[in-house]
């Protein structure tokens, strides 16, 4: 019974911790498969942290927390959208802007709420099934968000690969001169992909706030953006492997966690960089293949379209 | 669409120097919004940004003190970004030239010699150098992406900094703060200007907007970098060795940051501590941009950029706002510049809109 | 608008008698850009099962029109009518909801997504999209199309790509079927193929306005002409009636003449400035072509011609060539009898190769740079511009400025930006950069690609100048006219092989076609004999 609530106990962990992974990278996944590449998950993520958790705090419904964090994902990726799309601002230096800001603007909201508890997210126990040993609690009894991560990387991987809007954006991200050509409204689908990226990246940072950790500190993603946006590339822009990449991460996270368990004589510090060097490692082992990541890359990504131009 | 945009001919130069002055301009009266919003006199914003830090000699003194590493990261990331290599990781590569540098300023103890402050100078720029060349090494022989490598190393290196200074290097008589003990008297910067705190690395960071400008204005290699941001392939068909150039601006960045590291554990800190920069890593990225990638326009955004920090400072201490404002205000004002640049290359113009097909 | 009989019965168009109501009229078309005025008043008309030619030099408006017809563009002003109803045509999918389809001159396809897919995406009705791959199958059998439906474009040929297009234009019935310049990338043989597509397509009652500026084309193919110039229509009139050369002067305005150029009698004996002896390239991009044993010999005063279908190796071989790519061994390429295969670009100008990259913009020039900045772009060691790596901005301006005036470019001087000129004095000028480098070997890629009458003309005459000063001249283009024109020796690439180079005057255009095609000996029968049954 012993070994079984250490498994059940590092499952857990494990999923807690790719949850905010997947959730932005599946956002993040839709608005680069458009053509637009925004850098700015970690400012959205944070901004949705701090909203989810003052609203949630404020109301009392952690349903209202995680919707409000979604608008305000989606508010911040309104202003890159605004930026990028209208503006035909540069992607790159707004994505920045946008973390910029977005660590910024949490923090400044966030400071009145630094040490304040919060009732965690509830696990949604399906009666009966939750209580078995193991997979009870690991498929049965989890919170709405991590069964929502779950139906998003479905939902999103159909809507890519069957639906005609999908199609269309996928042709959007491919060549946006063609598909204004034959009529379709580049922009237009453009800014919905990023708003969906947005909301995604707010639910993802609301995550954080109300689940992961329940509570708020400022900067309390550090980096879980930037190693979202790696994930994508190491997914090459299929929902599928995202899923993997996701959950390999979060296995990173929890053995950081659980290596100095074990009685392995290493610096904490040198432990919690692992999740930034396996970032590193798995970035060289995917891009290394060229002709995988050209084949595979949206190839419009970052490149502004003025259809009057 | 209420409005067309219409390409310009040619880029405007006159536009491309306005838009920051719009963006200063904006952001100022966003930041005189959020005042008011936080129920401050409006006023106060002006004066908390503006016209405090810039009142006395000391507050000058100070801005240039803020300014120096701002400016020399900033140098190095401009040159960067016109080659399209997009260097995020100058905090990481500061701290290692802190870390190197300082490392070198610990070993001498309070040693005398000529001979230590320039080895810490040197070993701030090799270290922020050598911890650039991991993205340049990964960019150019693996082909991933240098924003997110460069990124990552951040992280990895602020844990390196915090495992030293609370670890081997830990001061053993500093009552267990995480801190390394002070750098002795010639491993510390020179003071400039006697009863401020301007060091040497405000001289160097001017050196570095001067030798800038001639790399970028003047040479081939300048033209080069930039021919390899704005048309690689025709960079290759002129013979110009894209990798060549993305471990020059690599490391040129690196090394810039790293000396804006060393100078600022060896000068206004005087020891290592887990917080030795406030983000210029981050900050330098809009000061390259307020500069217009251009080295003497990254010593005016310096500047700028600088005053956002005294005044996040003067707003935390006076009136009491979170110091979070600055960042908000940084990026507020890297918005309104990229939106305002919009109008370098091209016309906004008002559409009447003609049902197509429509006689007139 | 009008419910006709024909959209009721799209199966009756093959008994449909041509009849005389116009299906299309434009009236008075005026569109203006910020700098000129592309369609000026422009009026035609098309009638069902017509073949419409409109003719005109690149610039003339051409693509403006269309563009407004299939509602990519809104005109400024003027009045369209279809079936003698005045409508508004707001984007494409209007366009074709009336029953107009659009093959593009850039095609519209997207590369990362399948045929299916593709054809999907110019559906806009979803009862349409149901059954799809049958659909497909069936339509590309009946026209002689061939296609896989679950393909990805990516791996098609240029001529495959345009059956895509066209498939997906005869999937929705139309009436009226434009195409914009459909043959610039096919082998004479695909074009004959087309041809035949589309008269079975006018006979069964579809009208067709071809767009083109290939005069030969438009006499056989079509019994109508519009003939725009500068945006104004200044004739119109039955090809088959006209010659050739009276076509050629409506469209230009003026009588041009042909190119001069030495008949070098002495090539055997000139000597060999460039030769390159079996080089093999790996494409090292995604989808590129590796070149295999190329090998070919270029006199003084001899112009080699290279042929070929656009994505056969012209783009890996002319990064071989300049040294953007090295070769592996430096005797493949040998230059004035030192070999050059390892250098890079830089070197081989110092060796006195020049070269003229097919894409101007971001290749053999950076736009958003002064003309100067250009001139210094590949004459920085050949000129002396940059003594010990400190840029002379004077010799720059100067040598610009000698560029500017030696090759009539058209511009606001060295310190103009490059985009602000047009795409025939950019060339004008990338090319005046090349020969005032003093080249004795010059390789240029599809030299007059997208450029009016004079212009090419202008540019042509430069290269055979050159030539005939002594030295040789590579041309890489898909302009076979172009080739048979200017070339002494002609060669034709094929999947990144090139055939033996044969004096111009000895091949035939069905020859140069099959080898296009990628029959692969020169001759057929060999071939047959060649290959097992």
């Amino acid at each position: 019974m012993n070994e079984f609530a250490l498994i059940t106990s590092v499952a857990l962990s494990v999923i807690s911790a790719s949850t905010p992974l997947l959730l932005a990278a599946t956002g993040e996944l839709v608005t680069e498969k458009s053509g637009v590449l925004n850098l700015g998950v970690e400012g959205m993520m944070l901004v949705g942290a701090i909203v989810g958790f003052a609203v949630t705090l404020g109301t009392g419904s952690a349903v209202l927390g995680v919707c409000a964090a979604a608008l305000a994902g989606a508010a911040m990726a309104l202003v890159f959208a605004v930026l990028t799309l209208t503006l035909l601002a540069n992607q790159v230096a707004t994505g920045l802007a946008l973390t910029i800001f977005g660590i910024g603007l949490s923090a400044l909201i966030g400071s009145g709420y630094v040490g304040q508890p919060l009732q965690p997210l509830p696990k949604l126990a399906v009666p009966g099934l939750s209580t078995l040993p193991v997979v009870g609690p690991i498929l049965f009894g989890q919170d709405a968000l991590v069964y929502l991560s779950f139906a998003a990387l479905i939902a999103v991987s159909w809507f890519l690969r069957r639906s005609h809007a999908g199609l269309i954006l996928r042709a959007v991200g491919d060549s946006h001169d063609a598909a204004h050509a034959i009529g379709y409204g580049v922009i237009k689908v453009r800014y919905l992909a990023t708003l969906f990226g947005g909301a995604m990246c707010g639910i993802a940072g609301a995550y954080f706030s109300l689940a992961y950790t329940p509570m708020w500190a400022e900067n309390m993603t550090s980096g879980r953006g930037w190693i979202a946006l790696a994930l994508v590339v190491f997914a090459t822009w299929r929902p599928a492997r995202l899923l993997l990449g996701a959950y390999l991460f979060g296995g990173i996270t929890i053995l950081q966690l659980h290596i100095q368990g074990f009685g392995i004589p290493v610096p904490s510090q040198f432990v919690s960089m692992l999740p930034y060097l396996a970032t590193i490692v798995v970035l060289v082992a995917i891009s290394s293949d060229r002709t995988r990541v050209r084949l595979n890359t949206p190839a419009c990504l970052g490149r502004a379209f003025n259809a009057a131009g | 669409m209420p409005f067309r945009l219409e390409a310009r001919g040619q880029n405007s130069v006159l536009w491309s120097w306005l838009s920051p002055v719009i963006a200063i301009l904006a952001t100022l009266i966003v930041s005189t919004a959020l005042f008011a919003a936080m129920g401050k006199p409006a006023g106060d914003a002006l004066y908390t940004f503006v016209v405090a830090p810039a009142s006395s000699l000391n507050g000058l003194a100070e801005l240039g003190v803020k300014a120096a590493p701002l400016v020399l990261i900033g140098v190095g990331l401009a040159i960067g970004f016109r080659a399209n290599v997009w260097n995020i990781g100058a905090e990481g590569q500061l701290i290692l030239g802190a870390i190197v540098g300082g490392g070198i300023g610990l070993a001498a103890g309070d040693r005398e010699g000529f001979w230590i402050l320039p080895a810490m100078i040197l070993g701030g720029a090799v270290g922020g150098a050598l911890w650039a060349a991991i993205p340049a090494l990964l960019k150019t022989h693996f082909n991933a992406s240098e924003i997110l490598t460069s990124l990552m190393l951040n992280y990895v290196a602020q844990l390196l900094l915090i495992y030293l200074v609370v670890g081997p290097w830990k001061d053993p008589e500093g009552y267990g703060f995480p801190q390394t003990r002070l750098f002795g008297d010639a491993a510390t910067m020179p003071i400039l200007i006697s009863g401020t705190r301007v060091h040497l690395g405000v001289l160097a960071a001017l050196i570095a907007v001067a030798l800038g400008w001639l790399l970028h204005a003047k040479t081939l290699l300048g033209f080069q970098l930039r021919v390899l941001g704005q048309a690689p392939r025709a960079a290759a068909y002129a013979g110009f060795s894209g990798a060549g150039l993305t471990w020059f601006a690599l490391l040129l960045g690196g090394a810039l940051a790293g000396l804006a590291g060393i100078f600022e554990a060896a000068g206004p800190i005087g020891q290592l501590t887990p917080s030795i920069s406030p983000g210029y890593g981050f900050t330098a990225i809009i000061v390259a941009f307020l500069g217009r990638l251009n080295p003497v326009g990254v010593l005016l955004g310096g500047i700028v950029l600088a005053l956002s920090y005294l005044g996040g400072e003067q707003a935390q201490i006076a009136l009491g706002l979170p110091k979070a404002i600055t960042g908000i205000y940084q990026g507020v004002l890297l918005f309104f510049l990229l939106a305002a640049d919009l109008l370098v290359g091209y016309r906004i113009r008002l559409v009447k809109r003609v049902p197509a097909g429509g006689a007139a | 608008m009008r419910q006709d009989s024909e959209a009721a019965e799209p199966g009756a168009r093959g008994q449909t008698p041509l009849p005389a109501a116009p299906l299309l009229e434009l009236d008075s078309i005026v569109k203006r850009f910020p700098m000129t005025v592309a369609n000026d008043g422009v009026s035609l008309s098309i009638r069902p099962g017509e073949i419409h030619a409109l003719l005109g030099e690149n610039g003339a408006g051409k693509s403006t029109l269309v563009k407004i017809i299939y509602g990519v563009l809104h005109p400024d002003a003027g009045e369209i009518r279809w079936n003698g109803e005045r409508v508004s045509i707001l984007n494409p999918a209007a366009a074709r909801a009336l029953g107009i389809g659009m093959v593009f001159q850039h095609f519209s396809v997207f590369e990362a997504l399948t045929v299916a897919e593709n054809v999907a995406l110019g559906l806009n009705d979803p009862q349409q999209r149901k059954g799809l791959r049958d659909r497909i199958a069936k339509i590309s059998e009946d026209y002689g199309l061939k296609l896989d439906p679950d393909a990805t474009v990516l791996h098609l040929s240029v001529g495959e790509r345009q059956r895509v297009e066209i498939v997906r234009c005869l999937l929705q019935n139309p009436k009226l079927l434009i195409m914009d310049e459909p043959t610039s990338v096919l082998t004479p043989q695909e074009i004959e193929r087309l041809f035949a597509t589309l008269r079975r397509l006018a006979s069964e009652g579809c009208a067709i306005l071809y767009i083109s500026h290939k005069l030969e084309e438009i006499r056989s193919l079509c019994e109508r002409a519009t003939i725009l110039r500068q945006g104004k229509v200044v004739a119109e009139c039955d090809p088959r009636q006209e010659t050739a050369k009276h076509l050629a002067e409506l469209m230009i305005g003026t009588a041009l003449r042909p190119p001069y150029h030495l008949q070098e009698e002495s090539a055997e004996t000139a000597p060999a400035r460039l030769v390159v002896d079996r080089l093999s390239v790996k494409s090292d991009r995604a989808f590129g072509v590796d070149l295999d044993g190329i090998s070919f010999s270029v006199a003084a005063g001899e112009v080699l011609g290279i042929a070929g279908i656009a994505g056969n190796g012209q783009n890996e071989l002319m990064a071989a060539l300049s040294g953007e790519t090295a070769a592996d061994r430096a005797e493949t390429i040998v230059i004035d009898g030192k070999p050059a295969g390892t250098l890079g670009p830089a070197e081989r100008r110092e060796r006195g190769a020049c070269f003229v990259p097919e894409e101007r913009h971001g290749h053999g020039a950076v736009k958003d740079m002064t003309l100067s900045e250009n001139a210094l772009l590949s004459a920085y060691r050949t000129k002396g511009l940059a003594p010990g790596g400190l840029i002379n901005m004077g010799s720059t301006i100067r040598f610009a400025a000698e560029i500017i005036k030696g090759f009539a470019v058209r511009s606001d001087g060295p310190a103009a930006e490059a985009r602000s000129l047009s795409g025939g004095n950019l060339q004008r000028f990338i090319v005046g950069r090349e020969i005032l480098q003093q080249p004795g070997i010059l390789v240029v890629a599809q030299p007059t690609w997208g450029l009016d009458a004079g212009a090419a003309a202008a540019i042509r005459q430069a290269l055979l100048d050159l030539a005939d000063k002594g030295a040789a001249v590579v041309v890489i283009s898909q302009d076979l006219d172009e080739l048979i024109e200017m070339a002494d020796q002609i060669a034709v690439i094929a999947n990144g092989r090139l055939s033996p180079p044969r004096p111009v005057a000895e091949v035939t255009i069905e020859e140069l076609g099959l080898l296009m095609g990628g029959v692969a000996a020169p001759l057929p029968q060999e071939r047959r004999n060649a290959v097992p049954a």
